[in-house]
C-alpha cells in the first residue's frame, strides 16, 4: 500500500475512533475499549510473530499476568494508583516475559511454540488450581484505577475517558512498535527472521534481539491485560489460557502479518464479527470458523492485503516481489544475460 | 605486514563426516588470498569454520591474535570478519538501505570507512535501486548489496564466498572491479571464484583445496605455470 494512501487511512480511522465516543451508546463505547485492547494485544504479538518469526502462544498469559497484578496491588474500597500499579503490572509481565523468552527462545520453530504454550499452561494452572489468584473464581477488581495528576484526576469509571486513555495507550503501543521495525534494531529483528545463520554471520547476537523484541512485546501485552482487568473488574484463570493466545494469533494472521497495523485491523473485524455474529446466531462459532478459513483462502495476506487490493496497489509481500523480479526486465541474473550488450560481451569471449 | 588470520591444523566435520583435515594457512593484513578447488573440495566448508557458521570444528583459528575456534559468528564478524555467502544472502524483506545501514558498525580497531555514501560511490547501480526491497535485484546487484553490506562493518577479512557464480560477464567485471577497489583499501580477502583468470589478477596468493587438505599454497603465477596441477585439482 502506498505511504500516502496508509496514512490517510490512518488519519481517518483515528478521527472516525475520537469522535467515537461523542456519538455512541456507552455499550458501544465499552465494546470499542474493549476492541481496542485486543488490538494492543494483537500489536503487541506481531513484534514477536510478524517481525521476529517467533509463534508465541504464551502472551494471554503475559497479558493475564499484568491483569492479576491489578488485582493483587487493589487495596480493598479504593482504587489503585495507576501510576504504581500499571508500571508495576507491566514490570511483572515483562519479567515473566523475560523468563519465558530467556528459555523458550533456546528453541526453534515447532518447539518455540510447545515451549511458550508449555509456560502459558503453567501459569494458567498455576492460578487455576492454587488459591494464589482466587483459584477458578478468579479476582474481582471492585474499583477502577485511580488516574490523579497535578490536583485534576480522570474518573475511569466512565466509559468514554477509560475509552480515551485506552486509545492514548493503543496509539503510543502502535508507535512504539512503528518506530522499533523501523530501527536498525527492528531490521536486525526481521533479518533474524529471514535467515539466522546470515544475521549472525553479520555480527547480531541474535538471541538477545529475539529476547528484547519478546520482552518489550511483554510489557505491551501487559499493558492491554492491564486496562482489560480493568475495564471489566475482573480476573480468571481464562485470561491466561492458550484459548486466547490462540485468538489473538488468528486476529494478527488475519489482519496481516508485515504490516504494524494489520494486527490491530484483524483484532477489530474478529472482535467486531464475534458480537454480530453472537447476536444473530445459535451456532456462531461455527460460522465464524467458516468466514476464518474463507479469508485465509481467499486472503492469504490479510485485511492488509484487502486494503491494498482496494486501493489498487499491490501488496509487498515477497512472493510479489519476487514475481516482479521474474517479470521486471532486468531485474534478475538470468534476465541480465539476456540483454544485447550481455550477450554480445559473452560471445566475444568465447570467440 | 602483520598475521590477521591464522588457521591451524583446522579439522571440520558434518556430523560424523570430516570434511576438513588438518589445513592450515594465515593471512596478512591486507593481503588477497584465493581459495580454490573443485566443487565439494572443502571451500565453503572452510569459510563457515573461520566465521564460526560450522558447528563442530577443531584445530585452531585466530584472528587478530584472538582465539576463535570456539566464538560464535557474531563474536567472530565483530572481530572484524565480513561472509559473503554463497547465493548472495541478501535480506529480501528489506530494502537496499535497510539492508546496508542495518550492517553499519564501526570496525574492530574503531575505524569507519565506509559509509553508506562510499558504499553507493562504489556501486553506483545501488544507488539507483536503493528503494528496492532485497528480493527485487538482479543477482549481479544482489551480489553489489551483499559486498557493500560487508563492507559496511568496516572488517579487517572479508570472505567471498562464489564471487561471480551466475553473473553474466560484464555484472562479474563489475564485481572483479570492486575487489580491486577492496584490496587498495587494504582490506584482506579471501575470495572462492572458478574464474582463475580473473582471480590470479587480483590475488597474491592463492589456496588450493582437494578432498579437504591444503594441496597447494603459493603465488598465482606458480600455480598456472603447473598445468598437471591444474588439470588434476581444477580441471582446466
Amino acid at each position: 500500500m502506498k505511504a500516502s494512501s496508509q496514512s490517510w487511512i490512518v488519519a481517518i480511522a483515528l478521527a472516525v475512533a475520537i469522535a467515537l465516543p461523542l456519538v455512541a451508546p456507552t455499550y458501544y463505547v465499552q465494546f470499542a475499549s474493549k476492541a481496542l485492547l485486543m488490538g494492543l494485544l494483537a500489536v503487541a504479538l506481531n513484534l514477536v510473530v510478524g517481525f521476529g518469526g517467533m509463534v508465541s502462544l504464551c502472551h494471554a498469559a503475559l497479558f493475564g499476568l499484568a491483569g492479576y497484578s491489578l488485582a493483587f496491588l487493589t487495596p480493598e474500597g479504593e482504587g489503585a494508583s495507576i501510576w504504581l500499579s500499571l508500571p508495576a503490572a507491566v514490570l511483572v509481565s515483562s519479567f515473566a516475559a523475560l523468563v519465558i523468552g530467556a528459555l523458550s527462545l533456546r528453541t526453534k520453530g515447532i518447539y518455540f511454540i510447545m515451549v511458550t504454550l508449555a509456560f502459558g499452561e503453567m501459569l494458567f494452572y498455576l492460578l487455576h488450581d492454587t488459591k494464589i489468584g482466587g483459584g477458578s473464581d478468579g479476582l474481582y477488581i471492585y474499583l477502577k484505577p485511580e488516574f490523579g495528576f497535578g490536583g485534576a484526576a480522570l474518573d475511569l469509571e466512565r466509559a468514554s475517558t477509560f475509552y480515551f486513555v485506552v486509545l492514548v495507550c493503543l496509539v503510543l503501543g502502535v508507535a512504539l512498535v512503528s518506530m522499533l521495525v523501523r530501527s536498525p534494531f527492528g531490521h536486525a529483528l526481521v533479518a533474524a527472521r529471514d535467515n539466522e545463520r546470515r544475521a549472525r554471520s553479520l555480527g547480531f547476537p541474535v538471541y538477545r534481539i529475539r529476547l528484547t523484541a519478546f520482552v518489550i512485546s511483554g510489557a505491551l501485552a501487559g499493558v492491554a491485560g492491564y486496562f482489560s482487568a480493568a475495564q471489566f473488574g475482573f480476573v480468571a484463570p481464562q485470561l491466561l489460557g492458550w484459548h486466547l493466545s490462540a485468538t489473538v494469533l488468528v486476529m494478527v494472521v488475519l489482519g496481516g502479518m508485515t504490516s504494524v497495523l494489520g494486527p490491530l485491523a484483524g483484532a477489530l473485524a474478529i472482535i467486531g464479527l464475534e458480537e454480530v455474529l453472537k447476536s444473530n446466531f445459535e451456532y456462531w462459532k461455527l460460522i465464524y470458523g467458516l468466514i476464518v478459513m474463507a479469508m485465509v483462502f481467499v486472503l492469504p495476506g490479510g485485511l492488509q492485503q484487502l486494503a491494498s487490493m482496494v486501493l489498487g496497489a499491490k501488496p509487498a509481500s515477497e512472493d510479489d516481489a519476487v514475481e516482479r523480479d521474474m517479470t521486471a526486465p532486468h531485474d534478475d541474473a538470468a534476465t541480465d544475460r539476456l540483454r544485447p550488450e550481455l550477450l554480445r560481451s559473452e560471445a566475444k569471449a568465447h570467440v | 605486514m602483520t598475521e590477521l588470520l591464522a588457521i591451524r591444523s583446522l579439522s571440520g566435520f558434518y556430523g560424523a563426516s570430516q570434511v576438513l583435515h588438518d589445513v592450515s594457512f594465515s593471512v596478512r593484513r591486507g593481503e588477497q588470498v584465493a581459495l580454490l578447488g573443485r566443487n565439494g573440495m572443502g571451500k565453503t566448508t572452510l569459510m563457515k569454520s573461520i566465521i564460526g557458521l560450522l558447528g563442530d570444528r577443531r584445530g585452531g583459528i585466530t584472528i587478530n591474535k584472538l582465539d576463535m575456534i570456539n566464538a560464535k559468528p557474531e563474536a567472530i564478524a565483530q572481530a572484524g570478519v565480513a561472509y559473503v555467502p554463497e547465493g548472495r544472502g541478501v535480506f529480501g524483506s528489506l530494502n537496499v538501505v535497510e539492508n546496508l545501514v542495518m550492517a553499519a558498525r564501526a570496525g574492530a580497531d574503531g575505524r569507519r570507512d565506509w559509509t553508506l555514501d562510499r558504499v553507493f560511490e562504489v556501486f553506483p547501480r545501488l544507488h539507483q535501486r536503493r528503494g528496492n526491497g532485497g528480493h527485487q535485484l538482479s543477482g549481479g546487484e544482489q551480489q553489489m548489496l551483499s559486498i557493500g553490506r560487508a563492507l559496511m562493518t568496516n572488517p579487517d577479512l572479508i570472505l567471498i564466498d562464489e564471487a561471480t557464480e551466475g553473473l553474466a560477464p560484464l555484472v562479474a567485471q563489475e564485481i572483479w572491479r570492486t575487489l580491486g577497489v577492496i584490496r587498495d583499501e587494504g582490506i584482506a580477502t579471501i575470495v572462492v571464484d572458478k574464474d582463475l583468470r580473473s582471480l590470479s589478477k587480483i590475488v597474491d596468493r592463492t589456496v588450493l583445496l582437494s578432498k579437504g587438505q591444503i594441496v597447494f599454497e603459493g603465488a598465482p603465477s606458480e600455480l598456472l605455470a603447473q598445468p598437471l596441477l591444474l588439470e588434476k585439482h581444477l580441471g582446466v
